[in-house]
């Protein structure tokens, strides 16, 4: 970690133990660890009964019928809901657009869609109950592609729309879609010496983030009820929750319970408002918990994509254009393919100088399963075609790819496809430079001197090869991700910070609705108030509504926006503190007036160092405690016609080298290492970085060799729903990730803080399959490659 | 579901005789991801882990008596010179944890293509050793064990006690292709084993065909090509043509299914791959076994 290019800025404090720039530890880590953390699934309540789900069995059909009578029947059953049992007119829900029912209202639209509700005294009794719901189902046929969805006699998944979005796509089907247009492709093409074109698949990754969906509604006295529940944004599930139930907001109290995980998996309501709605119809507290197969069906996914590239470039390797159409299937209902729609667009270029483009990306309405937020949001998918189209253009000029990608790397200053400037450091060629630099695993490195060592090879212990077919490969990748809700959202974050002294210490509180779903924000926020206000001990309250929102835990914003909210939260402690020390010390000292003070160690202190006084003395019984509001700058929507705005708040960078073996005769592939070099602006704490880039990393293997949902194209049903057979990666297939942070600060950001936690997942992907193609020569246009890619069986 | 606890062999054989459908649970690695999915709900699960001497082996002269609940982990550990082909399998079995729990019985008693002790059963020689109260004790070929896809030649009143495994005699290879390089279920899997003393060579393919087979027609081609240039008294190499066409048959001997998992087309192709190199690596170590023999005669 490098202190240069720190931000001038840095208030005050730096030097507090346990402050920003320390690895301080998580304080849930070691009882994570250990298996003693509570998690959401882990509540119990006295008298609580289990909720159940009962969900459709096809993919699109009209609900003809559902006889819930055996189901009610059943001893232990307290409750059975269908739509029709639904409070209130507000029957649909939806991050962005409410085309999402609560329970399926005459029509399903995707496998595992939500029919009806069961709440019984034991969760058996509850899935016994289900089972027994009769729904009798006329099928339709199956939207499940571009094709099959803008046909003339296409189906419409979502008829009557009113959506926002209706008024510019071509056809209802498609959710949204964004042109970007700028400079003159036809004519910059006329420069380009050679061509390249791809069309490209990216395969449909789930989170599997490890803690089931889960939660527990307790209703209360006043009618209303309090939803303990994991998940990535309080306030924005309640906003949704609350008009369902009937209910106003100040009724529904919401507390973060312990999160498993989310990627953006828990973006999107779940099992939510149908805990609440068993709750309130039974007066008893329900618990939902979702098993691995149910949660399969119980969130979104990443978009699979198609995408189509066209890349020209001059003899001398500068790129001359760029045209990509990119194709999101957005699967049955909207979530964020919108927001998606618009990272994939502005990000299709990658982090290149590249000055005419002629872009366009849409989200389908498909009846595949629904797809949203997961983490790299749109850029994931862009980030893998436009880095295999580097590779075809340094391959074709007969270039290094790396020097390739150095000569068109976009730096401060360059001009994003929407025409914003890039207005902080952007130091893209020198974190290629960094991976390049660093050395390469040895040589046929599983070699050992008793012969092959297996676990080093493809295959591992499963002893397919002792080096028979083994070819090594490199390849090189780097992305571009932005940082924080993009295109005019109001992204803003509360925190709420109270100072006063407890047996003689001055103890701070920091309270937020922010959701630590393993991102570190709790181990941050007392980092950032010991900086601020020169205390050791401080308080994180758990995370819940009596607070203003937080926003939510993904586009990698919370460090940077909740955290710059806790941060604008001490200053304004701080400025309080020292009012009152004014006010009872000023005349005993002429520093209180006139010097730069600083809270140091529970003390004021003058910026020369000299103690002005107690903290103790200054506060005596006296709390201070600021609420407020704090905001990145704003961005703007982007043209609907051409594209152009400013419509990011900051961008994030990283870069990768893969090494991989490849057994080129059973197409079985063994990471062997994975680079990676990341600017992070400051590291606040920067144990919780590495983790960060190392997480992401291996997110982004996952989908080069193995994650993948399989849906039968002709019933849109899932194959896959479980750990059997959707694989993630084991310790024995994650590489070591060697990991060279750079720390150049930007001015617009608290501290000079980047973004972290997405970077990593764009570049990972990319690079393994660069690496895989270097060592077959073979063309690999899809992710995740299978064995059969590899050898021809496909 | 009633769940039978039977505190020795004899009283298990009397719940099982009054309880044909019972479902014999050991490390429940497999009965219990069944009923977590809710695929099966057997009326009765009968315990098998009161009995403690299914979780003993005992050595014998030519051959392995395996209780049917050792676990992999103990196979891998204490058995690994009498039965090689079987411990290698036993180390690609799922995670260290499953491996503590699951034993040779379980892959027995699903009689999943997938098992991967399958095999190197098959490859050993084995013979599966079955009780009932009624008709006491036989022994099933492992040749006649699998029956059909998740079937197996056990009557409904009969639990599987153990297996006795022919000591190896010679070299033995097991590989397995997952898409992941540890804790995966086989996209398809091969066992050979070399049995010198009888101048013959056994295979096992698993995933490939509806049940665990062996490549009969490669197994054949290979004993008649090893008589016939007398390599198992010369310990030549075995020449590439040999080896490709030995591998070639045995991709003959799959009948595949497309599954999430793989192409039936790059099973057979991968069970060829894995065919032609467990051959070279075990012909290599006989040679070398053959070699110092000879030069310390």
């Amino acid at each position: 970690m490098q202190a240069e290019g720190a931000p001038t800025k840095i208030t005050q404090g730096s030097r507090t133990k346990g402050g920003i720039g320390e690895s301080t530890l998580r304080p849930d880590g070691t009882l994570k660890v250990t298996g003693e953390f509570a998690y959401s699934s882990d509540m119990w309540h006295e008298d609580m009964l289990w909720g159940q789900i009962l969900r459709s069995t096809v993919a699109h059909a009209e609900i003809v019928s559902i006889d819930t009578g055996e189901a009610l029947a059943t001893p232990g059953v307290y409750a059975v809901l269908t739509y029709d049992d639904l409070p209130t007119d507000v029957r649909n829900y939806g991050l962005e657009i409410q085309d999402t029912p609560v329970l399926a209202h005459g029509k399903v639209r995707h496998h595992g869609e939500p029919v009806a509700l069961v709440a019984a005294d034991h969760p058996e009794t509850a899935r016994r109950a289900a089972a027994k719901i009769k729904v009798e189902y006329r099928e339709l046929p199956v939207i499940t592609d571009e094709k099959s969805a803008v046909a003339p006699d296409a189906v419409l998944v979502h008829e009557n729309r009113d959506d926002h979005h209706i008024g510019h796509v071509p056809h209802p089907n498609i959710v949204h879609r964004q042109p970007i247009v700028r400079g003159n492709v036809d004519e910059a093409r006329r420069r380009a010496d050679v061509i390249v074109e791809g069309e490209y698949t990216f395969g449909m990754q789930d989170q599997a983030f490890l803690g089931p969906e889960s939660g527990l509604a307790v209703p209360e006295e006043d009618g209303g009820v309090h939803l303990y529940i994991a998940t990535q944004w309080l306030h924005s599930d309640l906003r949704q929750i609350a008009p369902v139930l009937g209910l106003p907001e100040k009724k529904v109290r919401m507390t973060l319970s312990g999160v498993g995980g989310a990627f953006g998996g828990r973006e999107d309501l779940s099992m939510q408002i149908h805990a609440c709605l068993l709750a309130l119809r039974t007066g008893k507290p329900v618990k939902i918990v979702y098993n691995r197969f149910e949660s399969f069906f119980g969130h979104v996914h990443r978009h699979p994509a198609k995408l189509h590239y066209e890349h020209g470039a001059t003899k001398d390797g500068k790129l001359t254009h760029m045209k990509c159409r990119i194709v999101l299937d957005g699967g049955a209902y909207a979530s964020a393919s919108p927001a998606v729609v618009g990272n994939a667009s502005s990000l299709s270029a990658g982090p290149y100088v590249v000055d005419d483009v002629d872009i366009e990306a849409i989200a389908l309405y498909t009846n595949n399963p629904p797809c949203g937020a997961m983490r790299g949001f749109g850029a994931v998918q862009a980030c893998f075609a436009y880095e295999a189209q580097m590779d075809k253009l340094a391959k074709k000029l007969g270039m290094d790819p790396v020097e390739f990608r150095r000569l068109n790397a976009m730096e401060q200053g360059t001009l994003m496809p929407t025409g914003q400037p890039v207005d902080s450091p952007a130091p893209v060629a020198e974190l290629l430079r960094r991976v390049k630099a660093m050395p390469l695993p040895p040589e046929r490195q599983w070699e050992s001197s008793e012969g092959a060592d297996v676990r080093q090879l493809p295959g591992g212990l499963s002893n397919t090869t002792h080096g028979e077919g083994v070819v090594r490969g490199v390849g090189y990748a780097v992305g571009i991700k932005n940082v924080g809700f993009s295109e005019g959202f109001d992204d803003y974050s509360t925190a709420k910070v109270r100072m006063e002294v407890v047996g003689g210490e001055p103890v701070a509180t920091v309270h937020t609705a922010m959701a630590e779903v393993g991102q570190g924000g709790v181990t941050v926020h007392a980092q950032i108030a010991r900086t601020e206000l020169g205390v050791t001990r401080v308080t994180i309250h758990p995370a819940d509504t009596q607070v203003g929102s937080a926003g939510s835990t993904s586009a990698s914003r919370q460090t940077y926006v909740t955290g710059g909210a806790v941060k604008n939260a001490c200053e304004l402690v701080r400025e309080k503190v020292l009012e009152i020390g004014r006010r009872k010390f000023g005349s005993y000292h002429p520093a209180w007036a006139t010097a730069e003070l600083l809270l140091e160690g529970g003390k004021v202190v003058t910026d020369g160092g000299e103690i002005l006084g107690d903290l103790a003395d200054v506060l005596e019984d006296e709390a201070v405690e600021v609420e407020e509001e704090w905001r990145h700058r704003p961005t703007e929507a982007f043209d609907l016609r051409t594209g152009q705005g400013n419509g990011h708040v900051q961008y994030s960078f990283a870069a990768h080298r893969a090494v991989v073996e490849v057994d080129t005769e059973l197409g079985l592939v063994k990471v062997i290492e994975l680079a990676c070099a990341q600017d992070v602006g400051k590291a606040l704490n920067p144990l919780s970085v590495i983790g960060q880039i190392q997480g992401g990393t291996t997110q982004g293997l996952g989908v080069a060799v193995m994650e993948e949902i399989i849906v039968d194209p002709k019933t849109a049903k899932v194959r896959n729903p479980s750990f059997t057979d959707y694989l993630i990666p084991t310790i024995l297939d994650t590489p070591t990730i060697p990991v060279d942070v750079l720390e150049l600060a930007d001015e617009h950001a608290p501290y000079g803080l980047r973004g972290v936690g997405e970077a990593p997942t764009l570049s990972s992907t990319p690079a393994v399959l660069a690496a895989i193609r270097n060592a077959t020569g073979l063309a690999l246009d899809r992710t995740p490659v299978r064995p059969e890619h590899l050898t021809g069986t496909a | 579901m009633d769940f039978l606890r039977p505190a020795s062999w004899e009283e298990a054989l009397a719940a099982k005789a009054e309880h044909p459908t019972a479902v014999p649970i050991a490390g429940g690695t497999d009965v219990m991801v069944e009923i977590n999915f809710d695929h099966r709900r057997p009326e009765y699960l009968l315990d098998l882990n009161r009995i403690g001497d299914l979780s003993e082996w005992e050595v014998g002269a030519d051959t392995v008596r395996l209780g049917a609940s050792v676990p992999y982990t103990q196979i891998m550990e204490n058995l690994r010179a009498e039965l090689p082909g079987l411990a290698l399998a036993s180390h690609t079995v799922a995670s260290p944890q499953i491996r503590n729990r699951g034993g040779v019985g379980g892959n027995l008693g699903t009689a999943s293509p997938a098992g991967d002790a399958h095999p190197a059963l098959l490859a050993a020689g084995a013979e599966v050793e079955v009780e009932s109260a009624a008709r006491g004790t036989r022994l099933i070929p492992i040749d006649a064990f699998y029956t059909g896809v998740k079937r197996n030649a056990l009557q409904p009143d009969e639990l599987i006690r153990a297996v006795h495994v022919r000591k190896a005699d010679g070299p033995q290879q097991f590989s397995k292709v997952g898409t992941r390089n540890a804790m995966v279920i086989a996209v398809c899997a091969f066992g050979l084993a070399l049995h010198p003393v009888t101048r013959t060579v056994r295979t096992g393919i698993g995933s490939a065909a509806p049940t665990p087979v062996r490549a009969e027609a490669a197994e054949e081609f290979l004993n008649a090509a090893l008589e016939e240039g007398g390599f198992w008294d010369n310990g030549k190499i075995i020449t590439p043509s040999v080896a490709k066409r030995f591998a070639d048959l045995c991709s003959a001997a799959c009948n595949p299914i497309d599954d999430v998992r793989g192409t039936a087309s790059y099973r057979r192709h991968a069970v060829g791959v894995m065919a032609r190199r467990t051959l070279t690596w075990t012909w290599e170590s006989y040679r070398g076994t053959h070699r110092t023999t000879e030069g310390a005669a």
